[in-house]
């Protein structure tokens, strides 16, 4: 118990202590060797913009947040329902596969400037629908995945218990598919957020973090892009965290 | 009244790529009486799981007739007339113990209470009454195996199919589950088809060992063991002239000829532990200095 702690405790210090020494040695050099700030702003100058433009950084999160949250309930859902069809249907999974393998491939944040067009550029629209592709992809792939799990002992209890089909899939493949389902969920989670944010940088409202970053590094205000782009790799995180810790429960008693 | 279980002239043929087939099972005939303990033996590839997937209609028969209490084995499935267990336990993870054992009585429309109290009553069946709300994970092998057969029996079946249920279990837990097995079908007066491929369990466990031999699966030879009622069983009987009797009749059945210098399964299945470890100094120990000496 007393070990499990001690490594808990290191598991936690060792990452802080690096993340500390980093920043110390990085003010260091900014200040030793006389670095101009459009080169490399110190930790010191982005913290201070971070807490003088806090308003406008969370304002811009909410409206990114905003954005990638909707694209990864909408992926996730299409995504799931696709699965699910393609898990039932066979024809459906042979013509949906190379247009997935199509989709995967393509660089979805590069679909930005003519979704702005169709939705107009005061939209937020169109980033919403660019975070739902790139969530749609893990997604639909994982949970699929998932779908096709059902080990044979299961199977063959099903059969022996003479259960109809239904009962089968809501018994043992749906169960059974949850923690691929959301493996791909944690995913997706960082892909809404960078797709989201990256989609900004193309055009449309200029309320988000992606937009602010441009904005600030256009009027050199190197320091301030830094705390927008601070304020970015909170939000991924914060996604990331939520989706781990709901994969950690739809997991817990899954063998590993 | 009619046999649990009656095979006749079964055969199947699993056909493979290129129309190459392998005969797993050729001309099976076998009777199960209501209430008997028969063990299904053989090497691996004799076809002795696939005759009990027969039985339980998760394969059928390329030829021939199985027939379970009187009717086709696809009916009797549908009557669920069988409880089946697996050498792997199957449990579903995501449900607890309790959860386990309900799931057969869940599926075919047993009311909530019912089920609790059929639950608990097998969970004490098989001693396990003290991790009713644990998850399959945080059981061991024998004890996930043991909520395997609680769960084939939730129904009380007249039919036990088991295939290798304690395979992968270590030997000492293997003859306490073998222990508790016996005791089990003394109070249930279930019949059961058992494979496995270990002589001892197989003569322990049963009133009649059928022998099988591989490539076709066929029946070498029916031994009879009567080693009294099940009730009488106990850790003495591993001991008894009888027991060892007739695991040497059931290994020359399976061997073909009185074989002094063949060892039993059991002798391979030894677990790890400190006799072998002694065995395993004893003769590397000696080696270097052997060496040194020349």
């Amino acid at each position: 118990m007393r070990a499990a702690g001690a490594g808990r405790v290191r598991m936690i210090l060792a990452p802080v202590i690096l993340g500390v020494v980093v920043l110390v040695l990085w003010q260091l050099a900014v200040v030793g060797f006389a670095i101009k700030p459009y080169v490399l702003p110190s930790p010191t100058a982005i913290g201070d913009q971070f807490t003088r433009a806090f308003g406008s950084i969370w304002s811009g999160t909410r409206v990114t947040g905003f954005n990638a949250l909707i694209g990864l309930l909408l992926g996730a859902v299409f995504g799931i329902l696709f699965a699910i069809v393609s898990a039932l249907v066979r024809v459906f999974d042979e013509a949906t596969l190379p247009v997935v393998t199509a989709l995967a491939v393509v660089p979805i944040v590069a679909l930005a400037p003519v979704l702005y067009t169709m939705f107009g550029a005061g939209a937020e629209t169109g980033r919403q629908l660019i975070a739902a592709l790139a969530v749609f992809i893990p997604v639909y792939v994982n949970t699929l995945r998932g779908l096709r799990q059902v080990r044979p002992v299961h199977r063959d209890l099903m059969r022996a218990y003479a259960v109809s089909s239904w009962q089968a899939t809501r018994t043992v493949t749906l169960p059974g598919a949850l923690p691929f389902l959301f493996t791909g969920l944690r995913i997706a989670s960082s892909l809404a957020v960078i797709s989201a944010l990256i989609a900004e940088y193309f055009g449309g409202p200029v309320a988000g973090l992606g937009k602010s970053i441009t904005s600030a590094a256009a009027y050199s205000n190197y320091a301030l892009a830094y705390a927008f782009v601070l304020g970015s790799i909170v939000l991924g995180l914060v996604f990331y965290l939520l989706t781990l810790a709901l994969e950690k429960i739809a997991t817990r008693h899954s063998p590993a | 009244m009619s046999n649990a279980v009656t095979v006749s002239a079964a055969s199947k043929i699993f056909p493979l790529a290129r129309g190459k087939r392998v005969v797993a099972l050729e001309a099976i005939d076998l009777t199960v009486a209501p209430g008997e303990f028969v063990s299904l033996i053989g090497p691996s590839g004799c076809g002795k799981s696939t005759l009990l997937r027969l039985i339980a209609d998760l394969d059928q028969p390329t030829a021939g007739r199985i027939e379970v209490f009187g009717k086709s084995a696809k009916q009797a499935r549908i009557d669920q007339d069988y409880g089946i267990a697996f050498q792997q336990a199957g449990l579903l993870p995501w449900r607890t113990v309790t959860g386990n054992i309900e799931l057969p009585l869940e599926l075919h429309g047993i009311g909530k209470r019912a089920r609790r109290a059929r639950a608990a009553e097998l969970l004490a069946l098989v001693g396990l009454s003290d991790f009713a709300d644990r998850y399959p994970d945080q059981l061991s092998g024998g004890m996930q195996q043991r909520v395997a057969i609680a769960r084939s029996l939730a129904e009380s079946p007249e039919l036990l199919l088991m295939d290798e249920p304690f395979g992968a279990l270590d030997e000492m837990t293997r003859e306490r589950m073998q222990n508790e097995l016996v005791r089990l079908c003394a109070e249930t007066g279930a019949a059961v088809v058992f494979v496995t491929h270990s002589i001892p369990e197989a003569v322990f466990l049963s009133d009649r060992v059928v022998v099988m031999s591989p490539r076709p699966g066929r029946i070498l030879e029916i031994v009879p063991v009567g080693l009294g009622s099940a009730g009488n069983r106990d850790d003495g009987l591993r001991e008894a002239s009888g027991f060892f009797a007739a695991v040497k009749a059931v290994r020359e059945a399976l061997h073909g000829v009185p074989a002094e210098e063949v060892r039993a399964d059991s002798a391979a299945g030894v677990p790890s532990g400190a006799p072998g470890a002694e065995v395993l100094y004893a003769s590397e120990a000696p080696a270097p200095r052997g060496l040194e000496t020349r």
